[in-house]
């Protein structure tokens, strides 16, 4: 079956996405403040990691190329995550607003995918995939509310975390430069730009209750769609990938 | 004991003796309720403790297979703390009361959890060998006379024998495979053999709660016996793994009809049950910063918030 490379890069961006932040998600089990907070936070990290793997495992039936190569043996700058998923569980309220800006603008994303894209594959995982991505807004939301409006603490926390995080905001909702050259092509519909006014519209309501202050970022840190990652990633791949390198050939 | 009381604890017996389960807010012994919180809570301690050593490889499981699947068991873990605390709690002691004992080291938890998680292999030997031994006690508390702690095990124990078929499959599936995996899975059974057998606790002529807890129906098989049942049903399942029990004493009994096997390192129990352990202090601390260090400021936010929106919604309603 053939691919084409834009294919590609679609569908392994939404895979890598969701393999990172999983991942991540995935060291805060048994270690969250509450087994509630514990039960919900590895409830999103399985969907995200389970989103993965349909997507790897839909690659690999293109190309031939197994799942846990695709997740497992790539180098780094072959992952074109985005590099806000990458960003560490400095504490909960990091741990939050990433979720949070992840799951709203993720949310816009895979509606664009079910209304726009042409893979009827990538539609019936966006259908899928916005059902449990309503549950994971609904948790990152609420917290973001807690967290801003709970205590001093909780809002300094949540307001340094927000300030952390917002330079990688604009990658999510605007083109790599890859991406651009599909789309000037015409071999990839952008399903990222149309987003962007409403989700900066969402962030700039939702912070507003969360008593945060907020503004519309005016420099932005990017590359990870192209490849070009922040320190972080090459610890996660060496978490990640150390089975895979250390035993090759071996079967799990 | 006022004739009141007396007639009281009559009927208490009684209940127990006609396998009536006992409610939260039935009379019960003073001693019983106390026997109850402390092995509640230790139980749910032990899920909520024994989240860390397989937690440890979550990130680095070796195929998102078994990345997936490790993840969700330890999730279970959490959800088996959950409704166990939540048993506990119907004996009248908080949550926050529970956990501050646990954090304080005034509750215990299994002492298997305090060994650590070295290679992949230990995350089948912890599914197959701990939650096998897990199962032989779970399994007898279904039926054990406190009805919420009795119910919470009938759930429990259909996630864990799920669990313990995970682990044996992955013992299996490096058994089957390269020298080095099974090299690897041998490895962890020697390793985990003895501190499983450990997990029963001390030997009946021993154990200090064991007699009035069998007389209040708590437990209903002693620990000398579901020791026994754990060694006979591992012998046969170490077989099919091709895999060799580290006791050279081990072998089957024909008059007896079970296995004998060598003695307990009773000393290398206790020392771990104090805090000697290679991995009790790393656990202990692990447990303080999620809590206390990195959990009391989400807890208390939630409060607050909680508290803010009352009074807005009161507020408006006015």
């Amino acid at each position: 079956m053939g691919i084409s490379d834009a294919q590609h890069y679609q569908i392994l961006s939404l895979a890598d996405n969701s393999l990172i932040l999983g991942q991540r998600l995935s060291e805060m089990c048994g270690h969250c403040a509450k087994v509630e907070i514990d039960l919900a936070v590895s409830n999103i990290a399985l969907d995200l990691l389970g989103q993965s793997r349909f997507l790897y495992q839909y690659l690999e039936e293109l190309t031939g190329r197994s799942e846990d190569s695709y997740a497992m043996l790539r180098s780094e700058s072959e992952y074109v995550n985005i590099l806000l998923v990458e960003q560490q569980n400095e504490n909960f309220a990091q741990l939050i607003v990433r979720q949070y800006l992840f799951d709203h603008y993720y949310a816009l994303h895979l509606q664009e995918i079910a209304n726009n894209s042409n893979d009827e594959r990538l539609i019936a995982f966006a259908k899928k995939t916005i059902k449990e991505n309503t549950y994971h807004k609904r948790f990152s939301k609420s917290w973001l509310l807690r967290l801003g409006d709970g205590t001093e603490e909780s809002h300094n926390k949540t307001q340094e975390a927000l300030q952390f995080l917002t330079p990688y905001i604009d990658e999510m909702v605007s083109l790599g430069a890859q991406e651009s050259s599909y789309v000037q092509s015409g071999e990839m519909k952008d399903l990222v730009s149309p987003i962007s006014d409403i989700y900066y519209e969402t962030l700039v309501s939702d912070f507003k209750e969360a008593t945060l202050e907020w503004q519309k970022p005016q420099y932005h840190v990017k590359g990870g769609k192209d490849g070009r990652h922040s320190e972080h990633m090459g610890y996660i791949l060496a978490d990640l990938q150390f089975m895979q390198r250390a035993y090759p050939d071996a079967n799990w | 004991m006022t004739a009141k009381q007396k007639n009281l604890e009559d009927i208490f017996l009684q209940k127990i003796d006609a396998e009536v389960k006992i409610e939260p807010k039935d009379w019960m012994p003073d001693a019983y309720r106390k026997t109850l919180v402390r092995q509640i809570s230790q139980h749910a301690h032990s899920e909520i403790v024994g989240m860390l050593p397989e937690g440890n490889w979550i990130t680095r499981a070796p195929s998102l297979k078994r990345k997936i699947g490790l993840l969700a068991k330890v999730q279970d873990e959490a959800g088996h703390g959950l409704y166990l605390y939540s048993a506990a709690e119907t004996l009248g002691t908080s949550r926050g009361e529970m956990m501050d004992a646990l954090n304080t080291g005034k509750a215990k938890y299994s002492s298997i959890f305090n060994y650590p998680t070295i290679t992949w292999a230990d995350i089948g030997a912890v599914g197959w060998l701990v939650d096998g031994a897990a199962i032989m006690n779970q399994v007898m508390l279904t039926r054990t006379s406190y009805g919420p702690y009795a119910r919470a095990m009938v759930r429990i124990c259909k996630e864990e024998s799920f669990h313990q078929r995970q682990g044996f499959d992955i013992m299996m599936t490096l058994c089957n495979g390269t020298a080095q995996q099974k090299a690897m899975a041998q490895d962890a059974l020697n390793r985990w053999w003895w501190p499983s057998l450990m997990m029963f606790g001390p030997s009946d002529s021993e154990s200090q709660h064991s007699e009035q807890s069998m007389i209040w129906k708590i437990k209903r098989k002693s620990n000398d016996t579901l020791r026994q049942q754990f060694v006979d049903a591992a012998a046969e399942q170490a077989k099919v793994l091709g895999l060799e029990i580290p006791d050279p004493e081990l072998q089957w009994n024909e008059e007896k009809g079970c296995h004998d096997f060598g003695s307990i390192n009773w000393d290398e129990f206790w020392q771990v049950v104090k805090g000697n352990g290679i991995c009790n202090r790393d656990r202990m601390k692990a447990r303080v910063d999620a809590y206390e260090t990195n959990g009391s400021w989400v807890r208390e936010a939630a409060t607050a918030y909680a508290k803010k929106q009352s009074q807005s919604s009161i507020h408006k309603v006015a």
